[in-house]
């Protein structure tokens, strides 16, 4: 191990942890608001490379008919609950959120492709097109047990995780994809080579997280969001909807993962089934920030992409359990040091 | 009640009649989903264009169930087991993965049914208890083929890296066996998994190494990985590859920094190309023809000729076995086994295979050429 080589493995890890810096902190943000360890995160990221992969090759992506089909189920799960409850006022309404506005988004990508567009529209349609896929899963699958503990939401997350790798193989196929490099670009910084794409997965986490701790200090409706945290049932008290800042939350966080799998798409092949083991390496790193912390989740899966950098080259056929061997230590060293929350008791 | 009961007796009667007119009946199992998937659809369209090449055996039938065993090795145990016991198959073959192929030949062994295997075994079987045989060519011998070639190009020292898995083991094997004998040296042995999404790590392990040329044991789209991150840090040398690595996607995703990669693979995968009085010729054709029949697809890799390979050689033993024994009782099955062992130069789109007991495989370096990787497009290198 030459200090060439440490610097070259430095940056890897340092990019790739970027990456997962930007699942973490995701993972951080909805599970404060909603109190759900969101497992099928790092599939979004992947479903995000893969839709702009099928954009870049000029086809529908599959992504269209995953939307479609998840939009049709939350607007009758709506419509069926508002029924039973007699508000039929609210029902354009939950039509038009529910249904409507995803499948004017599938129109919009649809008409657009005629045209060909470039690189940075087909961008913002693969994100556009990702955006409503949480928030649908949350009304589908997580709203109906919002109270429930926090064991078993978790439990609800796994499943979904593999149910959406099952959908992900039928609607992407079973292949890997790369997209184009977002920049040719390259500097020197101290005689190591620096790929243009490493700086902007980089800048966008850093702008991401920056941009969270604004939006959460400074913004009534991040306030909002972090009392529903705090307290569900106070925060109804003082007027805020719990449903309508988890969907908030959802879609923040969608267009975290969709970020960073755009970013992560032209420097691997991301397959349908990716997702998992970025999203448990950013489980992994949120863990280490206590799952609370942003700033500590974004340094937490810096550091395992620094790990698993120097893990690969040290010893490759032993990296991964290098990687999850960390969280024993951090495991222990979280329970020893940290008090138990009021919650935990009354489960 | 009553109606139920009768309705089930019906039923039940229809399902003995329909096992009654003693079809042969062939489990497949391949991995249509998973990682091992991207090998494993081309697998079962190749089952799909055996069919369509060859439906009946001596005016009997042939029955075909496929499952997908997710390139899980314990699915693929659990779909060995309910082929045979619940139904009642005369023959196994599958499947995608190494790992799962291995977990369902112990099946087979156990409960007595002839398999034959379409991804590489290692090992010796018992003669007197060998149930099973592999139809591609051994990666001791890909990799031997390779070696020669790299002995030829007057390479020396060869940096490897591939799968941390059964496959990755292999074609590593088949390396330290060749430097054993000639003049190759091996000197790095870095792995990754097959969901790995970077290789910087263990490609600067090889490069530091100061390889002349670097092999890969990897397979499909992933294969690319190594190759991606070498030609990002400028690798000037040669590369080398098993067919493994052949299929469209992986010359999608490895692009420029796949060119000129060379593998050593089956004849199939250069049909057109070959000489006309090569044995594999005229047949893979003939395959490709079916295949197009039958999937609506035109042929692009070399797995789906595995799956036919393995078609022909049951289908010929078949063909002797049914003298002796009636499909669906254990002395078919164990017939079927003997003359399944006792091929003897029977050509495929792959390779001649010629069985017999005490080792899985049965080809010989008339089963690989090398080929080369130009501008996108695979290149018979004589």
């Amino acid at each position: 191990m030459t200090a060439d080589i440490a610097a070259i493995l430095a940056i890897d890890g340092i990019a790739t942890g970027a990456v997962y810096a930007l699942v973490a902190i995701g993972t951080v943000l909805i599970f404060t608001v909603t109190r759900v360890i969101f497992i099928p995160f790092g599939d979004i990221a992947a479903f995000t490379a893969l839709t702009l992969a099928a954009l870049d090759a000029r086809q529908l992506p599959g992504t269209v008919g995953l939307v479609v089909v998840l939009a049709c189920m939350a607007c009758l799960m709506e419509v069926v609950t508002l029924s039973r409850a007699g508000e039929f006022r609210a029902l354009p309404k939950a039509v038009l959120g529910y249904l409507v506005l995803p499948l004017i988004v599938v129109g919009i990508v649809w008409l657009t492709m005629r045209f060909n567009p470039p690189m940075p529209a087909r961008i913002a349609l693969a994100l556009l097109l990702i955006m409503p896929i949480s928030p649908l899963l949350d009304r589908i699958v997580f709203r109906p047990i919002a109270d429930a503990s926090v064991l078993l939401l978790l439990t609800v997350s796994v499943a979904l995780h593999f149910a959406l790798v099952g959908l992900g193989l039928l609607f992407f196929g079973p292949e890997g994809v790369r997209t184009e490099p977002l920049t040719s670009m390259g500097m020197e910084i101290a005689g190591v080579h620096v790929s243009g794409q490493t700086m902007l997965i980089l800048i966008a986490a850093l702008v991401f997280s920056g941009l969270l701790f604004l939006f959460f200090d400074f913004t009534l409706l991040g306030k909002a969001l972090r009392a529903t945290a705090f307290n569900r049932t106070g925060a109804r008290l003082m007027g805020i909807r719990p449903a309508r800042a988890g969907t908030i939350a959802y879609l923040l966080g969608s267009l975290m993962a969709g970020v960073s799998g755009i970013l992560i798409a032209p420097v691997n092949t991301i397959f349908y089934d990716s997702g998992f083991l970025l999203g448990l390496k950013a489980f992994v790193g949120a863990i280490v920030g206590g799952m609370t912390s942003y700033p500590g989740a974004a340094l937490g899966a810096f550091g395992v992409g620094i790990l698993e950098s120097f893990a690969s080259f040290q010893s490759s056929t032993l990296k991964d359990v290098i990687v999850f061997s960390l969280l024993i230590p951090v495991l222990l060293w979280r329970s020893l040091a940290s008090q138990h929350s009021e919650e935990e008791v009354e489960e | 009640m009553r109606k139920m009961l009768s309705l089930t007796a019906l039923i039940g009667g229809l399902i003995a009649a329909q096992t009654a007119q003693a079809d042969i009946t062939v489990g497949f199992v391949t991995s249509l989903s998973g990682p091992g998937s991207s090998i494993g659809i081309p697998y079962g369209r190749g089952i799909q264009a055996a069919m369509e090449y060859k439906s009946e055996v001596n005016g009997e039938k042939i029955r075909l169930i496929q499952l997908d065993d997710g390139s899980d090795p314990s699915a693929a145990t659990r779909n060995a087991r309910k082929l045979i016991e619940e139904e009642k198959v005369d023959v196994l073959i599958g499947t995608a993965t190494a790992p799962s192929t291995i977990a369902m030949m112990a099946v087979a062994t156990e409960l007595k049914v002839p398999m034959i295997a379409v991804s590489p075994v290692t090992g010796q079987p018992n003669p007197a208890d060998q149930w099973g045989i592999s139809v591609p060519q051994p990666a001791s011998l890909l990799v031997k083929v390779v070696a020669d070639r790299m002995k030829r190009d007057a390479m020396k020292n060869i940096g490897y890296i591939g799968f941390s898995d059964a496959w990755g083991d292999l074609v590593y094997n088949g390396a330290k066996a060749v430097e054993a004998e000639d003049g190759i040296k091996v000197l790095t042995n870095e792995r990754y998994a097959r969901v790995d999404t970077s290789v910087t790590g263990q490609i600067l392990k090889v490069l530091a190494a100061r390889p002349d040329a670097v092999l890969i044991g990897g397979s499909g789209t992933q294969g690319a990985l190594p190759l991606l991150a070498l030609g990002e840090r400028g690798f000037k040398g040669k590369t080398y590859g098993t067919v493994a690595l052949v299929n469209p996607d992986f010359v999608r995703v490895g692009g420029k920094a796949a060119e000129g990669i060379q593998v050593s693979a089956g004849p199939v995968i250069v049909a057109e190309q070959l000489p006309d009085d090569h044995f594999a010729k005229k047949l893979a054709l003939e395959f490709r023809a079916a295949f197009q029949k039958a999937n609506n697809l035109p042929t692009t890799d070399g797995f789906s000729a595995y799956s036919f390979d393995g078609w022909r050689i049951f289908t010929n033993a078949a063909e002797r076995a049914l003298k002796t024994a009636k499909p669906g009782t254990t002395e078919f099955r164990k017939a079927l086994r003997d003359e399944i062992l006792n091929t003897k130069e029977l050509s495929g789109v792959h390779a001649v295979y010629n069985f017999k007991p005490g080792a899985y495989h049965g080809v010989d370096e008339r089963a690989l050429v090398i080929v080369r990787l130009n501008n996108g497009a695979w290149t018979y290198q004589p």
